[in-house]
């Protein structure tokens, strides 16, 4: 009888591998993430500045951000790192440096459109109450902006973690790694083996993403004012 | 910085570079076509393909394309499905941009004011002709900002290619950083030539947006200017 060579997934421990891997993935998109959040609030209020200096600045990191291939930037970092600052940045430290770096900007972007939404007589009234800017910003400006930000912040995490899949190109060992040597250990008992790994990475990749942008999609529509 | 070097290896890029764009163009050219005939049975809610639209539109935007292309590329010859890496690149980026360009596309049809539909149906129009005539034409012109992020962000998408064996940009980049060790050059060269490519996109697409901003009549958002 011909084997499908579906088995493969189900030997030993392979999906359990499988799915650890996964997890250095989504641990790397993660942090990325919880720190583009803190470093974007920073970034979205600076963004926010009348300072035509502080605003070309922001505009210019923005665009190159925006424009530049992650992995080109993953690379640049990876290996233009290594040789200038003379040190040894590992895989994981790179993807988290750039996907940081990606994630602050866009993150900025998206918390500056929500500040910028929010009508002027919201500051007024709130300092002719007496409140000083940052006590504005923190009890008046910032749970308004929530509303548009949750749902725009949770797309971005679905970028992310799809995003981070490049980090097996500078080496980092996580679920195509892993994927691969499955394949390469079980060549010879199971040819097929490429076929249905590639296709449960695939299917790994939708069962963690699709819910989240559905959550994302679902909170769009119970949030809208 | 060596730039020597740098000169020496222009060609190679522009090899990499033509690679990149024609790859690009098809794999646009390609995900427009899906992405209006999967738009288009949204809209004229056909039964069952319209289901089938809706999966394909979830799996293409929730996975990435470097694992598409890894199922595409080592996956499918298993089953018999030999694919060239050109056919497989081409193949993985319009599988992506399909969808993204169908959602786009979606958006702008949604943003049509309901009463142009109501308005040709009046007129005797059929839904096919309503869709032809009424909605696409608006449609494309409110769609367009998404459009040229799309655009964008599938050349962006093309850095992954050398998985599959395509002399890219970045597969010469690393060459030459394995070969001559010069990383400051190749790295150089590999940021110059994707802004090479991608300024003047961004830079005609936020034109063309600007151009096209007549449309969506009847339509508060664009009246009011946002």
């Amino acid at each position: 009888m011909q084997d499908s060579g579906i088995e493969v997934l189900f030997q030993g421990i392979n999906a359990w591998r499988l799915w650890q891997g996964m997890f250095v993935s989504l641990k790397l998109a993660a942090i990325s993430m919880a720190l583009s959040i803190l470093l974007g609030i920073i970034m979205g209020m600076i963004m926010t500045s009348k300072n035509w200096l502080v605003k070309a600045i922001c505009r210019l990191y923005l665009e190159t951000v925006r424009i530049m291939p992650q992995l080109v930037l993953l690379f640049l970092v990876y290996f233009g790192a290594a040789k200038h600052l003379g040190i040894d940045i590992s895989g994981e430290l790179s993807a988290v440096i750039v996907f940081t770096f990606w994630g602050t900007a866009e993150m900025g972007d998206i918390v500056r459109g929500a500040l910028e939404s929010i009508p002027k007589h919201q500051y007024e009234s709130s300092y002719g109450l007496g409140m000083k800017r940052g006590q504005t910003f923190v009890y008046i400006i910032l749970p308004q902006t929530i509303r548009s930000l949750i749902p725009a912040a949770i797309n971005l995490l679905t970028r992310m973690i799809k995003t981070t899949s490049l980090v097996v190109l500078i080496g980092v060992v996580e679920v195509v790694k892993v994927g691969k040597q499955i394949i390469d250990a079980s060549r010879f008992e199971i040819p097929t083996a490429a076929l249905w790994i590639y296709g449960a990475i695939f299917m790994m990749y939708f069962v963690v993403c699709f819910p989240i942008s559905k959550l994302s999609a679902v909170l769009e529509k119970r949030l809208q004012v | 910085m060596d730039f020597e070097f740098i000169y020496e290896n222009i060609p190679l890029y522009m090899e990499a570079a033509k690679l990149t764009i024609s790859i690009a163009a098809w794999g646009i050219l390609g995900s427009i076509i899906i992405g209006l005939l999967c738009s288009m049975i949204k809209e004229l809610r056909i039964p069952v393909l319209r289901n089938i639209v809706q999966f394909y539109i979830e799996l293409s935007r929730n996975t990435p394309l470097l694992i598409q292309l890894f199922f595409l590329y080592f996956g499918l010859p298993k089953v018999g499905i030999l694919l060239s890496s050109e056919a497989c690149a081409i193949t993985g980026l319009t599988f992506l941009g399909g969808s993204y360009m169908a959602e786009a596309f979606r958006a702008g049809i949604d943003n049509v004011a309901q009463s142009q539909r109501e308005s040709s149906y009046s007129l005797g129009m059929t839904r096919q002709q309503t869709f032809i005539h009424i909605i696409l034409p608006q449609a494309v012109a409110t769609a367009m900002p998404a459009f040229i992020a799309n655009v964008i962000f599938l050349i962006k998408e093309t850095s992954v290619f050398s998985v599959v064996a395509l002399a890219d940009l970045m597969y010469v980049a690393k060459d030459l950083i394995g070969i001559s060790y010069k990383t400051d050059e190749a790295l150089l060269m590999l940021v110059v030539a994707y802004l090479v490519i991608l300024l003047p996109i961004s830079v005609i697409g936020s034109w063309i947006e600007r151009r096209v901003r007549y449309a969506g009549f009847g339509n508060r958002s664009a009246v009011s200017g946002d």
